[in-house]
């Protein structure tokens, strides 16, 4: 029985951290090539959950609404690139820092005036609905479908940064930009893409994180605020890092929430335990992170990035 | 009238006729006088509004210090300010009400606390600076939540104000005054910290740190002193806000706090000592009018107005480079004209 829960929190665990890996890839790949650091990326996450579910109450089909979240997230990605954040690349992080902390404000209340203050619903698909059993125990079928997407999608941008011409030159712009752009490459267009891409799966892991968690406004700031630690620990614009460093957030902030009340209810008086716990637990990826920072500055696996050094 | 020659209170001479030192002077002399006239206009509640700027003020100036002068950018500086409401609804919920005990517990945990984590924070820099600070702002932050016996999520009600030898803080014009001084004595200690040898090494390490340690100057020490004594100041500005809302909450550690400091230092200008008042006066006005401009204008949108603030911390990022005081010359016409 133990260690049945104890492997559901684990898969529990998984599941969360490919969802961290799809925001992280985007925010490490924009740091590493534009060196911009985007606090609004929670924001992409929770338009992509919004218009998911606005495509769900229209059609009842989860396929379209993941593609209304990719497609929308990723098309605001592109206008904010194009039209507001251009200016900022060349800026030092603080501007960074607080432009894009207003930008949060703002989308928090423009969904608040769009779909309203109260959370907005969007279910499972009906083939995921059920329960899947391995080995002899059961386990939410939608939930591995999320880690098995998200792992298709790493694959996937392994293959796209390692192996074709456009994830080439990404990895030139990210060690060499004005090399790249001596070479003749619109480094400009180089960025607006990666940015729609990082926007693009942001707004995808806000889609399907869409039916666990409630969609509301301001739902991107807790997402957003592990994202970031997600990224430090891996090693800024590390997307082998990011990967990592998100299933090793993931899974250690599940088992955290999931066992530390128990651990602390031997020690402590079961009401005391129960109300310290859960935020004992959330304390336990800050401190990992503090850990790891203190021993390895760069993160764990360093990029050779230039906006790092 | 001339310029102040240099003595042992000034350092430097002070130019009088300088727009930044006119308008400095003139906002102070407001805040001086401002208790009299709300109570001529009969309107109480500007003056607890007015303390709010003041202990906003405070904490920014606190902020200012390491951010403007050592270009240190932390995102968790709400944290200290935590620590100090904390530090008076803790003992207060005990019983004990004397406002030395509350300080001398928010410096003496806020001392060791600023220089632990300074210490491990400042062996990253740029970005992940950042990032530490933010993670470090949050732990404490869960922290608070996990205390059930004080309050837990919801926070924890302060019976009374602390009690401060002869003085009376239950009246909010005491309290008001409180404020003032020790804001007053937080720019008066950053003007001569920024302007003493101390202060040459903090700055020098902002703008070229490898060549000031080439120097021989040891930059990590100067860095974490300066961080450690900016924390100090925002937890003394946690006391006084405790006492002013005569509650202490989590949410005073929330990272949109940290935010908002860093907005109000960035609004008056970066590295100025006196833009942290210029910029709390600015935003805390803002929050507290936009709403109503709001509710007259599009009355079905009156819960939206932070959209609007959003767009404006956008575009203070975007357009204001030197923020609204750091604009202001700081020198007079007549010696600008001169070659």
């Amino acid at each position: 029985m133990t260690l049945q829960l104890a492997l559901s929190q684990l898969l529990n665990g998984l599941q969360l951290g490919v969802l961290l890996f799809l925001l992280a890839a985007g925010l490490t790949l924009v740091f590493g090539i534009m060196s911009f650091v985007n606090l609004a990326h929670g924001s992409l996450y929770m338009l992509g959950a919004y218009f998911g579910a606005a495509a769900f109450a229209k059609t009842d089909s989860f396929l379209l609404a993941i593609i209304a979240a990719v497609v929308g997230a990723g098309l605001v990605g592109l206008l904010l690139d194009r039209f507001a954040l251009t200016k900022l690349y060349a800026r030092d992080h603080l501007d960074q820092v607080l432009a894009t902390f207003g930008l949060i404000l703002f989308f928090n209340e423009l969904i608040r005036i769009i779909w309203g203050p109260a959370s907005v619903f969007i279910s499972a698909p009906k083939l995921l609905d059920g329960t899947i059993d391995i080995g002899g125990f059961t386990y939410p079928s939608y939930r591995l479908a999320i880690i098995a997407a998200g792992l298709a999608v790493a694959l996937g941008l392994y293959l796209l940064i390692q192996k074709t011409r456009v994830g080439m030159l990404i990895r030139a712009g990210a060690t060499h930009a004005n090399m790249v752009a001596a070479l003749g490459v619109n480094i400009k267009w180089l960025n607006t893409l990666v940015f729609a891409l990082g926007a693009a799966l942001a707004g995808l892991a806000g889609v399907m994180a869409g039916p666990i968690v409630s969609v509301q406004p301001g739902m991107g700031e807790p997402v957003l605020i592990l994202t970031l630690v997600v990224i430090i620990i891996g090693g800024l614009g590390s997307i082998r890092g990011a990967f990592f460093a998100a299933l090793l957030v993931g899974v250690v902030d599940t088992l955290g929430r999931a066992f530390m009340p128990t651990i602390m209810r031997s020690l402590l008086e079961r009401s005391t335990a129960d109300a310290a716990g859960p935020a004992l637990a959330s304390m336990l990826i800050y401190l990992f992170m503090a850990v790891v920072l203190a021993v390895k500055p760069q993160g764990l696996f360093p990029a050779n990035v230039a906006a790092a050094r | 009238m001339n310029d102040t020659k240099p003595s042992m209170l000034w350092p430097v001479a002070i130019r009088w006729r300088a727009p930044r030192t006119v308008v400095a002077v003139t906002i102070i002399a407001l805040l001086a006088v401002l208790p009299m006239i709300a109570s001529a206009l009969e309107s109480s509640y500007y003056v607890s509004f007015s303390t709010r700027i003041l202990i906003y003020a405070l904490a920014s100036i606190g902020l200012n210090f390491i951010l403007g002068f050592g270009g240190m950018v932390s995102l968790g500086h709400a944290m200290y300010v935590l620590l100090g409401a904390y530090a008076v609804a803790i003992p207060s919920s005990h019983g004990v009400t004397s406002g030395f005990i509350h300080v001398a517990l928010a410096v003496g945990v806020c001392v060791p606390l600023a220089a632990g984590l300074g210490a491990v924070a400042l062996r990253t820099s740029g970005i992940a600076f950042i990032m530490i600070t933010l993670a470090f702002a949050q732990m404490l932050y869960f922290g608070a939540v996990s205390l059930k016996d004080y309050g837990g999520d919801d926070g924890l009600t302060i019976p009374a104000r602390s009690t401060l030898g002869g003085l009376d803080l239950a009246t909010n014009t005491t309290l008001y005054y409180v404020a003032f001084v020790t804001v007053l004595v937080a720019l008066y200690l950053s003007w001569r910290a920024v302007l003493s040898p101390f202060g040459l090494v903090l700055r020098a390490s902002r703008s070229n740190p490898r060549r000031a340690t080439a120097l021989g100057h040891p930059i990590f020490r100067y860095q974490l002193a300066a961080y450690v004594a900016s924390a100090v100041v925002c937890a003394i500005a946690g006391v006084l806000l405790a006492n002013l809302t005569l509650f202490a909450s989590p949410a005073y550690g929330a990272w949109t706090l940290s935010g908002e400091l860093i907005v109000i230092v960035i609004l008056g200008g970066l590295g100025t000592v006196f833009g942290p008042v210029v910029g709390a006066i600015i935003l805390l006005a803002l929050e507290e009018t936009l709403p109503t401009l709001v509710e007259a204008t599009l009355p079905d949108y009156k819960s939206n107005w932070m959209l609007l603030l959003g767009l404006f911390i956008f575009f203070v990022a975007l357009l204001l480079k030197r923020g609204v005081f750091g604009s202001l010359p700081a020198s007079a016409r007549s010696e600008r004209a001169e070659p």
